[in-house]
């Protein structure tokens, strides 16, 4: 067992009604395909995809309709095979409206000629790997949605990464869409684990699984072969997060404002490893993710999903929303996004979605009573409520200063403020003042 | 529109508000407040019932008069009572709570912008006020009378700080009790101990003020008197140190956020209330004194005493 260390602060949503255990145990369902799909051109980090179909065009299964762009940016698939009905601008979960292809059913699910599975996998090389993570539009799943061919192309770096640090943790309440893959695709995400570990050319690939998930962790031990290593890390928002997981599993901190492989890692989420197995060995493009569908919904499930199914569909499956439904959330109920409407597509970060009631709404904003425990919460070492208070008088340079970039807005000083103080919003403001003023 | 909440996240929150900490606060006074007036009788009962009620209107009162939002109904105002009146002999007359809890409330605490701006301990400076003020009426202690609830003689006691030092008048067992003269809530060691473990279990208080200030204190004691066990939990049990340390020196508002700054802040209120009590030898709130200077230094230690950031280290730190 690896030496494993844990960051200071954090907070245990789990406790106070984390969800988890309302998800966890169901196996995940392959949704219907929708009768039509939306699909944004841009649901990755970095330069939005270039369409290159036009409407009345024949599109198969895994076909590209949209071609990346630029150093950072992924394609995009088509998730169905029929005609392109549409190119029109769509919203996303983020509030974006992005343009998007869409694609009428003819419900065929006729693969593209470029969907071909590997022979020779194993013979494959870094760069042939990386290439074939570009070419399937694999894009880190955990919310990100960094390109993983960026991730995985280590050329241009110096010093080389020497470890592979991969999310299982999956540290979010509600969501269980990466505990159910670890359970039921261990061997496929281990695999991943090991291509990726080939592609970067590291020597130390780990996995951290919180020890709530008992069953994962056996799981994917059961499966490790070839070195991979499990790891069972406490369980404690936010353990999921780069910089805790590189802590905790390798045992270095990634200075502040530097990226992981300032510390020698590459970080992976664990459905992203399955998703560059499904690639390189059977050529499928990323077309469809697993999004737990949970909270105040009729029946809460875990659903294999198209690329570009509307979340009304997805809904629909899960037989409704419940009465008192107050709040709409894409991703974790931490770090997702709050929406309007249910009149949007799935992309390919989409983590989730939880419908909450009356738990999702903060209390009566008061004052500080400066009891201290944001400060004590924060996994970055900063202290919250100094930030919040400088925001407020407008002083951005002092927030700055007091630290407010190394903020990560994983949320867990407003979590716990007895005020109900958005001290994590007074974070963000400073960091988008400070992003404008440069 | 919408009809669902759009906001920032997060979207999930933990129970815990300010009016759950402060009524926290209150529910591990209360064994000791109980234990005052089984010892100081109905007129302790009295002055914390005044004592509370004149916070709480004063702070209604302020809010009121201007046109802010109430804040009676976070019950810091109601600590804030309790603690004044346990800090009070139960021979005071009647007007003392109430002046006193006027001047905690309206003084010290809402003209610095109410809650967690006011840089004194609202109760210990309107003790200091009220000492300053009636140094005659605070200093006379009733004689306890366990169980003689309806009349309690109001006869003018020396406090065991005083009578320590000239060799011990009160066991151990006494002054864990509390059936020893001094103010309504300080006495009872037992009583104020169950409470703490109550703020510690609910996570209110953290172990650093009140370690290092007993433990400061204590141990310089110790030294000072050639290391005499006896004389220096005599000391530590005497007199408002208990009921300082656990409930006072760890206000929020008034000391350091930070593990590193409190560690300061205790070792601070321990140095000077050993100064204090080893070097003047005369009955006074030296317990109080010591936290109000260290209140008035504290933004001065949360300078010094600031976070180290997560990735502020070198690379494989």
């Amino acid at each position: 067992m690896a030496i494993t260390q844990t960051f200071g602060g954090g907070i245990h949503p789990h406790e106070t009604g984390g969800g988890k255990a309302v998800t966890c145990l169901l196996p995940v369902v392959t949704a219907a395909a929708p009768a039509r799909v939306t699909i944004a051109l841009s649901q990755h980090a970095g330069a939005p995809a270039v369409c290159c179909v036009k409407v009345g065009d024949k599109v198969d299964l895994g076909q590209v309709i949209g071609q990346a762009q630029g150093a950072v940016s992924a394609p995009v698939h088509a998730s169905v095979s029929g005609t392109v009905i549409a190119l029109t601008p769509c919203v996303v979960a983020s509030g974006k409206s992005v343009p998007a292809v869409v694609i009428e059913n003819d419900f065929e699910d006729r693969w593209a000629d470029t969907v071909r599975p590997c022979e020779n996998a194993d013979a494959l090389t870094p760069a042939q790997i990386v290439e074939i993570a570009r070419n399937a539009g694999l894009v880190g799943l955990g919310g990100a949605a960094f390109p993983t061919a960026v991730k995985l192309d280590v050329s241009k770096l110096d010093p080389k990464p020497d470890t592979l640090v991969v999310n299982g943790s999956e540290c979010e309440p509600y969501l269980t869409s990466d505990h159910r893959l670890m359970l039921e695709n261990a061997a496929q995400i281990v695999d991943g684990v090991l291509l990726a570990k080939k592609a970067t050319g590291v020597s130390r690939a780990v996995i951290g699984v919180e020890d709530n998930k008992p069953d994962a962790v056996a799981a994917l031990q059961s499966a490790a072969k070839d070195g991979v290593e499990v790891v069972a890390l406490p369980a404690k928002y936010p353990q999921g997060f780069e910089k805790m997981l590189i802590f905790a599993l390798a045992g270095r901190r990634v200075p502040n404002g530097a990226l992981p492989s300032a510390a020698q890692c590459v970080t992976m989420n664990v459905a992203t490893c399955a998703a560059l197995s499904a690639a390189v060995r059977e050529g499928k493009p990323l077309i469809e993710r697993i999004v737990t569908v949970s909270g105040r919904v009729g029946t809460p499930c875990n659903l294999r999903v198209r690329i570009g199914t509307s979340l009304l569909d997805v809904i629909e499956q899960a037989d409704g929303l419940a009465a008192g439904v107050r709040k709409l959330i894409v991703g974790g109920p931490m770090m997702g996004n709050a929406i309007p409407s249910l009149n949007v597509p799935i992309t390919k970060n989409f983590g989730g979605f939880v419908a909450l009631g009356e738990e999702g709404l903060s209390g009566e904003e008061s004052a500080c009573i400066r009891c201290g425990r944001c400060v004590r919460a924060c996994p970055m070492g900063l202290m919250p409520s100094k930030i919040d208070a400088l925001v407020r008088r407008n002083n951005y340079d002092g927030a700055i200063a007091a630290g407010a970039m190394n903020c990560m807005e994983c949320g867990s000083c407003t979590y716990c403020c007895p005020a109900k103080r958005e001290l994590t919003q007074s974070c963000r403001v400073a960091k988008a003042i400070a992003r404008l003023k440069k | 529109m919408s009809k669902y909440v759009v906001s920032s996240s997060p979207h999930l929150r933990d129970s815990v508000s300010t009016a759950r900490i402060m009524q926290d606060v209150v529910i591990a006074l209360l064994p000791a407040a109980v234990a005052g007036v089984l010892f100081f009788g109905y007129r302790a009962a009295v002055i914390i019932a005044l004592s509370v009620a004149a916070a709480v209107l004063s702070e209604w009162f302020y809010c009121k008069a201007s046109h802010t939002k109430s804040t009676v109904g976070d019950f810091s105002a109601v600590v804030t009572g309790l603690l004044l009146a346990m800090n009070l002999p139960s021979t005071v007359p009647y007007w003392m709570p109430v002046l006193g809890s006027a001047i905690a409330i309206l003084l010290c605490k809402m003209i610095w912008g109410g809650i967690g701006k006011n840089f004194m301990n609202p109760a210990l400076c309107a003790r200091a006020i009220l000492s300053l003020s009636w140094a005659s009426l605070m200093n006379t202690f009733a004689t306890p009378a366990f169980g003689h609830f309806a009349g309690v003689d109001t006869v003018a006691s020396a406090t065991p700080i005083v009578s320590g030092a000239a060799g011990g008048q009160y066991s151990i067992a006494q002054l864990m009790l509390g059936n020893i003269p001094g103010t309504i809530g300080e006495t009872c060691k037992i009583a104020l101990l169950a409470g703490a473990a109550y703020l510690f279990m609910r996570q209110i208080i953290s172990w650093h003020i009140p370690a290092l200030f007993i433990g400061t204190f204590a141990a310089c004691y110790l030294i000072a008197t050639g290391f005499d066990l006896g004389q220096t939990l005599y000391q530590v049990f005497s007199g408002g140190l208990i009921l300082g340390a656990f409930f006072m020196a760890t206000d929020y508002s008034t000391s350091p956020p930070t593990a590193k700054g409190k560690l300061i802040f205790g070792i601070g209120c321990g140095l000077l209330l050993f100064i204090f009590r080893y070097c003047k030898k005369t009955p006074a709130e030296w317990c109080s004194y010591a936290i109000l200077l260290m209140n008035v230094v504290s933004p001065l230690i949360e300078r010094v005493s600031g976070v180290k950031s997560f990735g502020e280290v070198g690379k494989n730190g």
